[in-house]
């Protein structure tokens, strides 16, 4: 035989193999738990402290622990909208904006009527601001159905025009007379904000939300006819063109449904822990839940374990910045080197590597 | 006696636990046509791949003139004087002919030219060598390729289904090709599952079924049942019943339908008629890349109209060039596509979802939710009526093998009971026992008085199963066949268009 060189090859698999695309996650996690520790060895941080604050801490106290839930709560609603546009194919990249237009609808109420009471306040905050990220997306969905425009360039596009267009309202029209001059709106008032669910902490109804919709997008997915449309307009567009099933109705819907999850968070960040708009309402939800979505293999119940997992550790991260004096970019980098090693691991579910072997040569 | 050309030894490859070739051996003499015979999935694609040194044989050897033959990759098989001519060609069509064997040879233009000239005289390869491929017909572009193939003196030429593509005049100008080449010192290896060919010209046939050899034969010695029977393990199935039936209404109607793409490389469609009427069978005939892709698609409503010109596509009486695939289908229009795999069916999902695809209005969804119990009972029985061969319903349909998905598909469609069916290649890759299965259950669903439509490439297909056949050549019909009374060389005429015909007949 020649002498060429032994390198493996991807060989592509019969069918999708059941056990790898479950252990992916877990060794995507492990994989990158151990880079980046050996990363803060490399940065002179001690590694055993940054990983007792980063992956234990947040689960050995109550009170930290209620923080983690806090997080999942945005995280696994638009991670479950993201996911469903994503089995789709169609790629909304644009939560974080969905999300801002979302708190800002929200806000409208209690800044508009800050005297007003009644149980009808949070609800109806809530809806304004799903519906405000639905409207948000909605614009990207119309560009890509008409001009077949982009959707990944225009929706992230669009998340920074929601940025400016939170600038302008806090800046101008929606400025706390007496705030001195900070760029916030009013403080709401208590109807305005949701209830919580645990005394003592801040996790409130939106999480109880999150799982039901959770349990919907299951639903949705697995069961649902209009479900199975945009499965198969993800997989083989071709198949669906065969079939009469409208692309035009799959980019809508996906948006829409995307959109709407996060605004819904966007209005359930502001209505719970913020109290009130601020510039700094989102630290990177809408791009933290694509790589839930993924993590959680677009599935809606990997995606409820994705989510709790990213949640923890941006809880930990914050903790290592501080207790073991990690900089602010390495959760960052911790989230990114998972996903990438979560997209190598699912290389395998189809593909496995092959050697050539010397045992079928010397048969020869 | 010298050593043949090429001698096989025991020869095996498995693609995981799919044994493709089991211990084949064969010889390959000098100055010789040898024929490699067998069904769809005998294993002869796999063969030539272990030939031309697309793969490496996991047992056996290949000797070469005696000596012992370890190919690499193609390029070592050219060296070694192996060419091979693919089914489906590799050619730039916006290049010119010379430009594309330039492309692999090295030389000088001016010598080039003179070569192509050269080599077309002796062998009856006539080509323009300044023309553009896109303008060539196929046989052209398949002489382009053998010459192609020639310019590196090779010794053997491997020729894969070689006349699936050409109308029947253009074959014996083929044929007429190879004996000269043979004559020449080129020996040939000629793939086919079609026996008269086979009989026509070749001098050796070795016969493979299910990856063994099932004979070494000279196929001049025995009739096609013979050879059938040898490539199929049984006796040929019996011809399919027919019973004349009174045409009824008007299923499918094409009104002057014309059509002009924005893609340059698709083909425009001119005034293209044809009705189709209850407990009729159509067949539409022609070299494939002459508008079927196109016409399919408008009859589908995967292409649309602007509604203005709705009328050129009527189904069941009604214009529907502005409606979708759905919207037809609700009128009781049902379609089996050309491809199977991300087109007529979605490779990742179980069976039981590609029911959905198409069968979700038998109550396999309601309100929005899929019943699954329904889908699994359907698919069920697709597979039983129509002898799918899978481990289960829940396989992923890109699991299955291309015959397989394809019963599956045109399953699916008739047990829609649609009033028009449409079928295009119904048995591409299918073996000849599921074929005469597929072509019987279409006769029955015939003179049961469903309109069926069909488009393919084999004319004996289309001689056996219809009652008219039109000929699609550069996007246009023809008048309408009666099958009973046409010749195939008739047919073939419209296929190739007057001129090409006139000049084959002068060559």
């Amino acid at each position: 035989m020649s002498m060429r060189l032994a390198l493996p090859h991807l060989v592509r698999r019969e069918r999708a193999s059941l056990a790898v695309t479950l252990l992916a996650p877990l060794v995507a996690l492990s994989g990158a738990t151990l880079v980046n520790l050996l990363l803060y060895v490399a940065i002179g941080k001690q590694p055993g402290a940054v990983f007792h604050a980063m992956l234990l801490e947040p689960f050995l106290s109550w009170a930290s622990f209620s923080e983690v839930l806090l997080k999942l709560g945005p995280l696994l609603l638009i991670a479950q909208g993201l996911a469903i546009g994503f089995r789709a194919k169609v790629f909304n990249i644009g939560a974080e904006g969905q999300f801002i237009l979302g708190a800002i609808f929200a806000s409208a109420i209690p800044v508009w009527y800050p005297q007003a009471t009644g149980g009808w306040i949070w609800p109806s905050m809530l809806l304004a601001g799903a519906m405000g990220g639905a409207l948000w997306a909605a614009i990207t969905a119309f560009w890509r159905v008409r001009l077949n425009a982009n959707e990944i360039l225009v929706s992230l596009m669009l998340s920074l025009v929601a940025a400016q267009v939170l600038n302008y309202l806090l800046l101008g029209p929606w400025k706390d007379p007496n705030g001195f001059n900070f760029p916030q709106s009013v403080m709401f008032q208590y109807d305005a904000m949701l209830p919580l669910l645990f005394e003592g902490t801040r996790v409130n109804v939106s999480l109880l939300i999150a799982f039901l919709l959770s349990g919907l997008a299951f639903v949705f997915m697995q069961r649902s006819f209009p479900g199975y449309r945009l499965e198969v307009g993800g997989l083989a567009p071709r198949a669906a063109a065969y079939a009469g099933f409208s692309e035009a109705r799959a980019i809508w819907l996906s948006l829409l449904i995307g959109g709407f999850a996060a605004g819904l968070a966007g209005a359930a960040e502001v209505a719970g822990p913020l109290g009130q708009l601020q510039r700094s309402i989102s630290t990177g939800y809408g791009y933290s839940a694509i790589i839930v979505a993924y993590l959680g293999g677009l599935h809606p119940l990997g995606i409820v374990l994705s989510a709790l997992v990213m949640a923890a550790l941006s809880i930990g991260g914050d903790n290592a910045m501080v207790s073991a004096d990690l900089p602010i970019a390495a959760v960052r980098v911790f989230q990114g080197s998972l996903l990438i090693a979560y997209l190598i691991a699912m290389a395998f579910v189809r593909y496995r590597l092959e050697w050539p072997s010397a045992s079928t040569r010397s048969r020869a | 006696m010298t050593a043949p050309l090429l001698s096989l030894r025991n020869l095996t490859k498995s693609y995981g636990p799919v044994r493709a070739n089991r211990g084949i051996s064969l010889e390959v003499g000098e100055r010789s046509i040898h024929a490699i015979l067998g069904e769809n999935g005998a294993g002869k694609s796999t063969l030539m791949k272990l030939i031309y040194g697309v793969e490496t044989p996991d047992e056996g050897e290949m000797l070469w003139k005696g000596a012992p033959l370890r190919l690499s990759s193609p390029a070592s098989a050219r060296k070694r004087g192996i060419g091979m001519v693919f089914q489906h060609f590799s050619l730039f069509e916006t290049l010119t002919v010379i430009e594309n064997i330039a492309l692999v040879v090295p030389g000088q233009r001016r010598a080039l030219l003179s070569r192509i000239r050269a080599l077309g005289e002796e062998f009856g390869l006539e080509v323009d060598p300044l023309a553009h491929v896109h303008a060539l017909s196929v046989g052209e572009r398949q002489r382009v390729e053998i010459i192609r193939c020639l310019m590196t003196d090779p010794k053997l030429l491997i020729l894969d289904e070689p006349t699936s593509v050409l109308p029947p005049q253009a074959v014996e100008k083929l044929f007429d090709t190879l004996r000269r080449l043979r004559d020449g010192g080129v020996s040939i290896l000629f793939i086919s599952h079609k026996l008269e060919e086979i009989r026509a010209i070749c001098d050796r046939a070795t016969i493979l079924r299910s990856g063994e050899v099932t004979g070494h034969v000279d196929p001049r010695d025995h009739d096609a049942h013979d050879l059938a029977r040898m490539m199929i393990g049984r006796d040929m199935p019996e011809p399919l019943p027919v019973t004349a039936a009174p045409a009824g209404e008007k299923r499918l109607e094409l009104i002057g339908l014309e059509d002009t793409p924005d893609d340059p490389f698709a083909v425009a469609l001119s005034s293209v008629n044809l009705t189709l009427r209850a407990g009729e069978i159509l067949g539409i005939a022609g070299v494939s890349g002459n508008g079927q892709a196109e016409l399919a698609a408008f009859i589908s409503g995967e292409s649309r109209l602007p509604a203005a010109r709705r009328e050129q596509v009527q189904m069941m009486g009604q214009p529907v060039g502005h409606l979708g695939p759905a919207e037809r289908r609700r009128l009781g229009f049902a379609f089996v596509p050309e491809d199977r795999l991300g087109r007529g069916a979605v490779p990742e999902l179980s069976l039981t979802r590609n029911s959905l695809l198409t069968a979700h209005p038998l109550g396999l969804q309601r309100h929005g939710l899929i019943d699954r119990a329904r889908a699994a009972a359907f698919t069920a029985d697709c597979i039983r009526d129509f002898d799918v061969r899978t481990p289960s319903a829940e396989a992923e349909a890109g699991a299955l093998s291309g015959g397989n998905l394809q019963k599956f598909i045109v399953g699916r469609e008739i047990m829609l009971k649609p009033k028009l069916l449409f079928v295009a290649q119904p048995t591409w890759g299918v073996d000849i026992g599921a074929a005469t299965d597929i072509r019987r259950k279409l006769m029955a669903l015939r003179n049961e008085g469903m309109a069926i439509l069909v488009i393919s490439e084999e004319l004996e297909e289309l001689f056996d199963l219809c009652d008219q056949i039109q000929v699609l050549r550069k996007g246009t019909l023809s008048a309408p066949l009666n099958a009973r009374d046409t010749k195939p060389e008739e047919i073939g005429r419209y296929m190739m268009g007057a001129e090409a015909a006139r000049e084959a007949l002068s060559a």
